[in-house]
């Protein structure tokens, strides 16, 4: 038990990602507005992006700048997330952007943001 | 004394909803009157009610069993920050290893994204570059895509704001415009030698047009960075990127030499193509983070 403890809050970055993950997902599922969907959305970017800055996190190290000659391994965290980290954090913005720009044009055409009255009004469309 | 009551009978009428606006007398235009909203539709037919509520319950069942099933695997995982987890393997020891020696940066991250790694890059600037056009494409104001009503709501909209400029704002862009747009040229500068580089400073430099123009209105900024300016800084940026690693990757990926000089590890003119490269990003990003302002709250650029 004690280890047990011991290891949940040693893991509490990744257990925060995953609990963060699941309340973006529940945003993206359950909310009708579809600004907040893409709000949902952002959240479970961000916590992909927790996730993999802590894996690459190692206790003790420093950040991989190498400003005073030391070119050894063992004293510098992983630089390979942070890297994926930036490839994400463009990607999101950019797949964001498009969201909202989508969301603008279907305010124009239906001047409503909510999702299950935009539904209903193509289903009436479609009538 | 006359003077006041009446302020604070307005502000009080204000406060409880009685008025719409605590200045009427700063709102009256010449612009014409915005039409009234549609009406929207009546309440949800039963069958839908009863589609939402079984939606609901089987969502919150679906992401229950998945947040248990990933926090399952995160205690399964390795240990948080120790040092002999699988994710620590020989790339990342070559990488810091051996990176100073090969791509001439400081900071071994922007040597990986801007060298190792920096076709990925490249494929980074083509998805924002994408993502502005097709935000242009859904949003950018032509013959076609203009409804006068929304034309009517913009201009009332344009005039009002002209004549309630924010003078906060306005001064402390002032103060803060020539350190921001400072800060951002000195991090894409120093991308290779300290945390930051292309993307983060293109950003700072994106805020720092963003605040321009909210303080001084979309004109101001036109001036200095219109269509013409986005087109050709973007072009040029990301074609030079293309180019310029093309190169290296001809030469340099077959360990040829590609008589590009490194430079003194530390120096701020090091790290031969990845200063270049940096100055490209961060155009790309600068010019897309405005461009995304720009075109959404005005349908232009």
């Amino acid at each position: 038990m004690k280890q047990f403890i011991v290891e949940l809050i040693n893991d509490r970055f990744m257990i925060a990602a995953v609990l963060l993950f699941g309340l973006g997902f529940m945003n993206l599922l359950l909310q009708k507005n579809l600004i907040k969907k893409i709000i949902g959305f952002n959240v479970m970017d961000s916590s992909i992006f927790l996730f993999l800055a802590s894996q690459g996190y190692i206790n003790g190290r420093i950040a991989p700048i190498i400003t005073n000659g030391v070119f050894d391994a063992e004293v510098y965290i992983n630089p390979i997330p942070s890297g994926l980290v930036l490839t994400g954090i463009v990607v999101s913005v950019s797949v964001t952007a498009f969201f909202l720009a989508l969301t603008v044009r279907l305010y124009g055409i239906y001047k409503t943001v909510d999702f299950d009255e935009i539904m209903l009004l193509i289903n009436k469309e479609a009538e | 004394m006359n003077i006041e009551t009446n302020f604070f009978k307005r502000l009080n009428d204000w406060v409880n909803g009685e008025a719409d606006r605590l200045f009427p007398e700063l709102h009256e235009t010449d612009a014409p009157k915005p039409p009234e909203p549609v009406a929207t539709i009546g309440p949800l037919p039963n069958k839908d009610v009863l589609f939402l509520t079984s939606y609901q319950a089987v969502a919150l069942i679906v992401v229950i069993g998945m947040v248990s099933i990933l926090l399952y695997t995160v205690y399964k995982l390795p240990l948080f920050g120790v040092a002999d987890n699988p994710a620590v393997n020989e790339v990342v020891e070559r990488y810091v290893e051996k990176g100073l020696e090969e791509t001439g940066a400081v900071n071994v991250v922007a040597g990986m994204i801007l060298d190792y790694r920096a076709f990925d890059t490249l494929g980074e600037s083509s998805v924002l570059l994408l993502a502005i056009t097709s935000v242009m494409m859904l949003l950018l104001k032509d013959e076609k895509n203009t409804d006068p009503d929304e034309e009517l709501i913009e201009a009332h909209e344009a005039v009002i704001e002209d004549h309630n400029r924010d003078m906060i704002l306005q001064t402390m862009t002032i103060i803060l415009m020539p350190a921001i747009m400072l800060y951002g040229i000195y991090v894409i500068l120093n991308g290779h030698l300290s945390p930051g580089g292309g993307f983060s400073g293109g950003a700072i430099l994106g805020a720092g047009l963003i605040l321009f123009a909210s303080g001084f209105g979309h004109n101001r900024v036109k001036k200095f960075f219109n269509m013409k300016t986005f087109r050709t800084l973007t072009t040029i940026a990301l074609l030079g990127y293309g180019v310029l690693k093309t190169y290296s990757f001809l030469l340099g990926a077959n360990h040829l030499p590609t008589g590009i000089p490194l430079g003194t590890p530390g120096a701020i003119f090091s790290s031969g193509l990845i200063f270049v490269l940096d100055i490209c990003v961060g155009l790309i990003v600068a010019c897309t983070m405005y461009g995304f302002f720009s075109v959404f709250s005005r349908g232009e650029i």
